[in-house]
């Protein structure tokens, strides 16, 4: 078990340093100077440029730029942003918001999707059973743009129930509508995967067995029928925590969540390479954590599973 | 039995779910409601992350230049109407336009108790000027003498054969500014300016206090300034979320605040702040979403402004067109201007949201005049345009099949209004004319510069400081830095001469109203529209106005 952690864990090495290159690389090549970019019509002396150019080793090409950022990257030295901005804080600031956001989100889809599907599932074909079927399509149907706006526009301005965007005081109060939002469309996922795994286990023999042993009808349920089902919805969820880390762009977009989607467009739109790949390689360790979590929860769920030396 | 597991599962569902919506509507209580025109309140307004930490000579874009503007008072500041009026200085004396003696007011303090001497404003501007310190407004300073020894640079060619600029100042300070006392500078411009003192209000002007200069970096994340507005607390500036000002009760100048407080809220795209206007989460924005220019005065009627601001679009004529010299090019000129439905076009292109030319400044600017001799050539008439057209071709005639092409880049939504002007061409004057796209405005540049740029090119100004000077001298002076077109006339230059070598802005105004006399006859571009700035505001406040820059003016917003 911990061989198999470990060797996980080393795999990450070139994973990190293939993507940080790559995505290094892809801001270096945008078009524009980021450095005149940042003056408007009215063009700074040549003297101004210059001095600039080197503080943010722009004058440097690409294989020492990239090597600067690692170097940095190893003693804990993530430089500033173009902003001056230390980008160790900006990313102190950022990630907690949308970590709040992605739980809160996940946590939506989980408990309502699994608990519906669970209902669905049980009373398979009956009024219930279509109704939440027929909604989930509507939902998976329904742009997440579409549905932010009116959510938006009816709790938060007609209704007056929620403020209609967060802002500086994001917390799990302020952050519910955006997270609704945002785990409305996985959360008919996660309602029709765990409805059609109840379905087939209900069928199973293991149930018929519990069942014939004289075990309580909550028992059969509970114990066998979902914990049986869950184990493609948990590989859903995990790989859907990793999305939701990396930020939502359109949904912090209409609720002007100040995370990490907003954070990234910002600093692609101001070519801050610096900042982008900073971003980048935290997703890139969330990815990996978030998918060992779930190869290490299918061992908990389904111990058949186990994992090769 | 399972009936009553499931209601009972869809029970606790229920519970939860209320749970949920219970904790977002506790946080979201609406504030009290504040009593009428309450004095302390603290004003919300959409504002954007700012791109450089808050030093004024290093702010030189719209969102860090709106807080430096309300945290620092400089020697000059801009009334509502564009006028210069002295904050800080006592008196700006000049003879010649080229030396200056400025009194600086005594007993001023920056919010950290320090006194605003004369040295706060000669320190700081040698600080901006000095090329190491790479400021963005630095250049703000070119006209003082001795700018070029702080600023120069030399090139140097490295191995790989490539030559790279670095800064390599041959002096620390400017030899034009010099501090004869407390509350003396002497200035010295390398030639004779005499509206320099109108630029004293720009924020690159501003003066600063002793720390500011010894650490830069955390003084712009904590600003200390002397202006109607400070910093709320030490790191007011929340990254990312917002920069919480409050009233400086110390200040005494001409913007003193009518509110407790200025809340700057970032959003990096316009729509949320508008819906947050509606459900009176926000007080006021500046920035409206696209798809909201067709509905906001619906949306926000009393609430809403839409003012002309020192911006202007024209469509420029190169003088170097043989179609459009001598005296048919003057009538071609003419009948093209008047064959234009400003009007119609900034109704239906622009929803209103520029407004129709009538001069070659703009109307937020000290001395503008709406009337001047000449400017009817602006009004739309088509028949007269044909009438004047069908003399031009009397005396030459247009050449066979000619396309009259009018270049535009295509990253700033210039299309639309284009096509309505070629339109306008081909129906009432029965030309051939269309739009030329270029991908960026300095490709067409590049091509004005060379003269090989074959037809009209679109053409906007931005005014630096508020005088009626910076529209005419850069843009129309003979061989001035922005004459790409090539416009000369030595009587045009004379008046505008004349004009900064005036006593009193009064007098220099009436000079450039002469001056503009003469453009009207010679059109060497085609002035079309005014820029205009649009801003929506809550039920909470009134008094919503904005400046000569279109920057709204924050201190007179009040409570309602």
């Amino acid at each position: 078990m911990i061989q198999y952690i470990l060797r996980r864990l080393l795999q990450v090495i070139p994973v990190f340093l293939g993507t940080t290159l790559l995505v290094y690389f892809m801001v270096f090549a945008l078009p524009g100077d980021p450095i005149r970019a940042l003056f408007g019509d009215r063009p700074p002396s040549e003297a101004v440029i210059a001095a600039l150019r080197r503080q943010y080793n722009l004058d440097q090409p690409f294989w020492v730029q990239y090597g600067l950022f690692l170097k940095n990257l190893f003693t804990f030295n993530l430089g500033v942003d173009f902003t001056g901005q230390p980008i160790a804080a900006t990313l102190g600031r950022i990630f907690p918001v949308t970590a709040m956001l992605a739980v809160e989100a996940l946590a939506i889809q989980a408990v309502f999707g699994v608990a519906f599907g669970l209902i669905a599932g049980l009373r398979k074909g009956k009024l219930f059973d279509s109704t939440v079927l027929v909604a989930s399509l509507v939902v998976i149907a329904v742009p997440t743009f579409v549905l932010g706006f009116v959510l938006q526009l009816v709790v938060g301005v007609q209704l007056g129930w929620a403020k209609p965007t967060v802002g500086a005081n994001a917390d799990w109060g302020t952050l519910i509508l955006p997270a609704t939002v945002l785990g409305l469309v996985s959360f008919a996922y996660v309602l029709r995967l765990t409805r059609a795994s109840v379905i087939e286990n209900m069928n199973a023999d293991y149930v018929r067995t519990a069942t014939a042993k004289g075990l309580s009808r909550p028992r059969v349920v509970l114990a066998h029928i979902l914990r049986n089902s869950m184990i493609p919805v948990v590989t859903y969820l995990g790989a859907n925590l990793g999305g939701l880390m990396g930020g939502a762009i359109v949904t912090e977009g209409i609720f002007n969540v100040p995370g990490v989607g907003q954070k990234l467009y910002q600093a692609v739109i101001r070519s801050e390479g610096p900042t982008v790949v900073a971003i980048v390689s935290v997703l890139v360790l969330v990815f990996v954590a978030a998918n060992l979590l779930v190869d290490l929860l299918y061992a908990w769920l389904d111990p058949r599973i186990r994992y090769e030396k | 039995m399972r009936f009553s597991r499931t209601s009972k599962a869809l029970g606790v569902l229920a519970v939860a779910a209320l749970a949920l919506t219970g904790c977002g509507s506790a946080s979201s209580g609406n504030s009290a409601p504040t009593a009428a025109g309450d004095p302390n309140k603290i004003i919300t307004a959409y504002s954007n992350e700012p791109q450089h930490p808050l030093i004024p000579s290093n702010t030189n874009e719209v969102y860090g230049g709106r807080v430096v503007d309300l945290l620092f008072e400089g020697l000059t500041s801009y009334d509502a109407n564009g006028k210069s009026v002295n904050a800080l200085a006592e008196s700006i004396d000049t003879s010649d336009g080229q030396n200056y003696t400025i009194k600086v007011k005594k007993g001023a303090k920056f919010t950290n108790g320090e006194a605003v001497t004369a040295k706060s404003f000669v320190d700081a501007w040698n600080f901006a000027a000095l090329s190491t310190n790479a400021q963005a407004s630095s250049s703000f300073f070119e006209s003082i003498e001795g700018y070029d020894a702080v600023s120069a640079t030399k090139k140097e060619t490295g191995a790989d054969g490539k030559s790279t600029t670095t800064p390599a100042p041959t002096a620390q300070t400017m030899s034009g500014l010099v501090l004869k006392d407390d509350s003396t500078i002497s200035v010295k411009l390398a030639q004779p300016e005499a509206d320099w003192p109108q630029r004293l209000g720009y924020s690159a002007f501003m003066p600063l206090p002793a720390d500011a200069l010894k650490d830069p970096k955390a003084f712009g994340e904590n600003p200390i300034g002397n202006g109607p507005y400070k910093m709320a607390a030490k790191g007011a500036w929340q990254h990312d979320s917002q920069i919480a000002l409050v009233k400086n009760a110390d200040y005494q100048g001409p913007r003193m605040a009518k509110n407790g407080g200025v809340t700057f809220k970032f959003y990096t795209d316009p729509a949320p702040a508008y819906t947050d206007i509606q459900a009176n989460n926000l007080d006021v924005t500046d920035v409206l979403p696209t798809n909201a220019l067709k509905t906001y005065t619906a949306d926000f009627p009393d609430h809403n402004l839409n003012k002309a601001y020192a911006g202007n679009a024209t469509l420029n004529i190169p003088n170097y067109l043989p179609e459009f010299q001598g005296d048919a090019g003057k009538l071609r000129r003419q009948a093209i201007s008047m064959a234009i439905n400003r009007d119609e076009i900034t109704k239906v292109v622009f929803n209103g949201t520029r407004i129709p030319a009538k001069d070659f400044t703009s109307p937020s600017i000290d001395g503008y005049n709406a009337n001047v001799a000449g400017s009817d050539v602006l009004k739309f008439d088509a028949a007269q345009a044909k009438d004047l057209w069908a003399k031009a071709e009397a005396i030459s005639p247009w050449p066979a099949g000619k396309t009259l092409q009018l270049a535009y880049n295509t990253d700033g939504g210039n299309k639309e209004w284009i096509d309505a002007v070629a339109n306008n061409l081909k129906n009432n004057l029965g030309i051939k004319a269309e739009g030329q796209p270029f991908a960026k405005f300095a490709e067409i540049l590049n091509l004005r510069k060379a003269k090989t740029l074959p037809g009209f090119t679109r053409a906007g100004w931005q005014a630096d400081y508020p005088s009626l000077f910076n529209f005419l001298g850069p843009l129309l002076k003979t061989g001035a830095s922005a004459n790409y077109e090539g416009y000369s006339n030595p009587e045009f230059d004379k008046l505008l001469t004349e004009g900064l070598a005036s006593k009193s802005t009064g007098d220099a105004n009436k000079k450039f109203t002469q001056a503009q006399e003469i453009l009207f006859k010679d059109l060497p571009n085609l002035p079309l529209w005014y820029q205009a700035r649009q801003a929506v505001w809550s039920q909470n406040v009134t008094n919503v106005d904005s400046g000569w820059n279109g920057v709204l003016l924050y201190y007179n917003i009040t409570a309602k």
